[in-house]
């Protein structure tokens, strides 16, 4: 009962936010609401008994990724971007776009595999750093050194990019 | 008649979520009014360091003086700038203050103890989390937002220089704090605050075994709460005053006051994460031992502020990144190889 309220509060902010991400003219405010975005989803996850997943959430999209994001935003010329449109293309297309995401949101939300899992068929795990540790480094070793060689790439990918050519 | 309303379980979790505003209540008012003392003792060290005798006017040895820049404070105009982003402007000192006292929901200060006539027992911190370390880095890394918000609201370029750095820093250096306590995490397998005290307990201290990672720790955490010799952001020669330029009144003394808060939390996680949290002879409680600790490293970085001079940027940006990081790379290396 006092789960399914703050459910709905953190929901709600979380859409809200989500929405003035999208709606505020001026890029700076639109990270702010970001930012509340991502934490009202850190919430979330708390209530789904994953406090792991939660302070990694802030941790990186919050902690680090937002402030990047901050950090380049602040060098731009606000006024120019703020009197700029985002989407081109008139109105029309826009809400095309939008029925064509609630059609597909419905579809997978119901038809997939998903749709069917409750959330009490999966409390034998409880979220625990131990236990997400060893599913990452036995079942899912593979994925995971993947994903680490992949994050290496892009690293030196950025790196090379970056860097002056010397002759 | 009353065993049996004590022993309703609604009553029961009433009485709990009773205990934990209580808590939550207490430890933020000593938060709260903690910066008051640690002013006057700044300056005290700061003149005896510099052979005067600092404030010395209002009160006894001038022990009233932060009352009175408190009120001084409180009633000087707030001044918001033509041109600055009015909301961010009014907003950016509460983002910045928030972060800094949300740190210490896991803060562990000491064991159980019972407290006499309702014979309960209470535990002295708030939560232990099982991800309590990842929670106080993470939370600690938020409140970068209040300095850079701050910086560029004010619509002025040394606030926004001031800003700029402060956020370059601090992610810098956020890495080689963070990858000195996985150090220590190592040593002690566990992840909650509580845990790692107990394992330190019987003076098996971790800067015994972590020394190399408590000396990237105490650097890197000097620069992440942007004191001497660390604190470009408000580097007066350069900047003005930094990333608080434009600020007067309230606002600028939350900023302060977040200032101070995140020293005391710093010193803080040093003592938990290094010096055996409140571990001690037996003679003196143990939250008594841990305050010693705590006080005495607020004291040390006090004394550093007022004996070495600033880091120029590229100097700092040098040690984040290619000593330090290294550095805490070669300390998780050798603490593997030594724990496996």
């Amino acid at each position: 009962m006092t789960e399914q309220i703050f459910f709905f509060i953190f929901a709600a902010l979380a859409v809200g936010s989500a929405i003035a991400v999208v709606s505020l003219r001026n890029p700076v405010h639109s990270v702010i609401s970001l930012m509340v975005c991502f934490l009202q989803m850190a919430a979330l996850f708390v209530l789904l008994r994953s406090p792991f997943i939660a302070v990694v959430q802030v941790f990186v999209y919050v902690g680090a990724v937002l402030v990047l994001f901050l950090f380049v935003i602040m060098m731009l010329d606000i006024h120019k971007a703020s009197m700029e449109r985002f989407v081109s293309g008139g109105q029309l297309g826009v809400i095309g776009l939008l029925v064509v995401l609630v059609i597909e949101m419905v579809l997978i939300v119901s038809k997939s595999k998903l749709a069917g899992i409750s959330v009490a068929s999966v409390t034998h795990l409880d979220g625990s750093v131990r236990e997400i540790g060893e599913a990452l480094f036995t079942k899912y070793i593979l994925p995971f050194e993947v994903v680490s060689f992949i994050l290496l790439v892009a690293l030196l990918g950025a790196i090379v990019m970056g860097r002056k050519e010397v002759k | 008649m009353f065993e049996l309303f004590i022993s309703n379980p609604l009553v029961l979790m009433m009485i709990e979520v009773l205990v934990i505003c209580i808590k939550v209540v207490v430890v933020t008012l000593v938060v709260f009014s903690l910066p008051l003392p640690l002013t006057y003792i700044e300056r005290k060290v700061a003149g005896h360091i510099q052979v005067r005798l600092g404030p010395y006017r209002v009160g006894p040895h001038g022990i009233l003086q932060p009352l009175a820049d408190m009120i001084k404070l409180i009633f000087k105009e707030d001044i918001i700038p033509y041109k600055a982003d009015p909301w961010l402007f009014k907003i950016a000192p509460i983002i910045a203050m928030v972060p800094a006292f949300a740190v210490f929901a896991t803060i562990p200060f000491g064991e159980k103890v019972t407290i006499p006539f309702i014979d309960k027992e209470v535990t002295l911190y708030i939560s232990d989390m099982d991800t309590g370390i990842l929670y106080v880095l993470a939370i600690a890394g938020l409140s970068v937002y209040g300095i850079i918000l701050g910086g560029w609201a004010s619509n002025s370029k040394y606030a926004l220089l001031g800003g700029l750095r402060s956020s370059a820093q601090m992610i810098s250096y956020e890495l080689a704090l963070s990858f000195a306590c996985i150090g220590v995490v190592m040593v002690v397998n566990s992840l909650s605050l509580v845990d790692i005290v107990r394992a330190q307990s019987g003076w098996h201290w971790n800067i015994l075994y972590q020394p190399l990672g408590f000396v990237i720790f105490a650097i890197a955490g000097l620069a992440e709460i942007n004191r001497i010799p660390f604190d470009l952001p408000e580097d007066e020669g350069t900047l003005g005053a930094g990333y608080h330029a434009e600020y007067s009144s309230m606002r600028f003394a939350f900023f302060m006051l977040t200032e101070y808060v995140a020293m005391v939390s710093m010193s803080v996680l040093m003592v938990i994460l290094f010096f055996g949290g409140w571990d001690g002879p037996g003679f003196l409680p143990g939250i008594v031992w841990f305050l010693i600790k705590v006080a005495f490293i607020i004291y040390v970085i006090i004394w550093t502020r007022f004996t070495y001079p600033r880091y120029r940027y590229d100097q700092l940006m040098t040690i984040g990144w290619k000593i330090l990081l290294p550095l805490s790379l070669l300390n998780i290396l050798i603490t593997g190889l030594v724990v496996i």
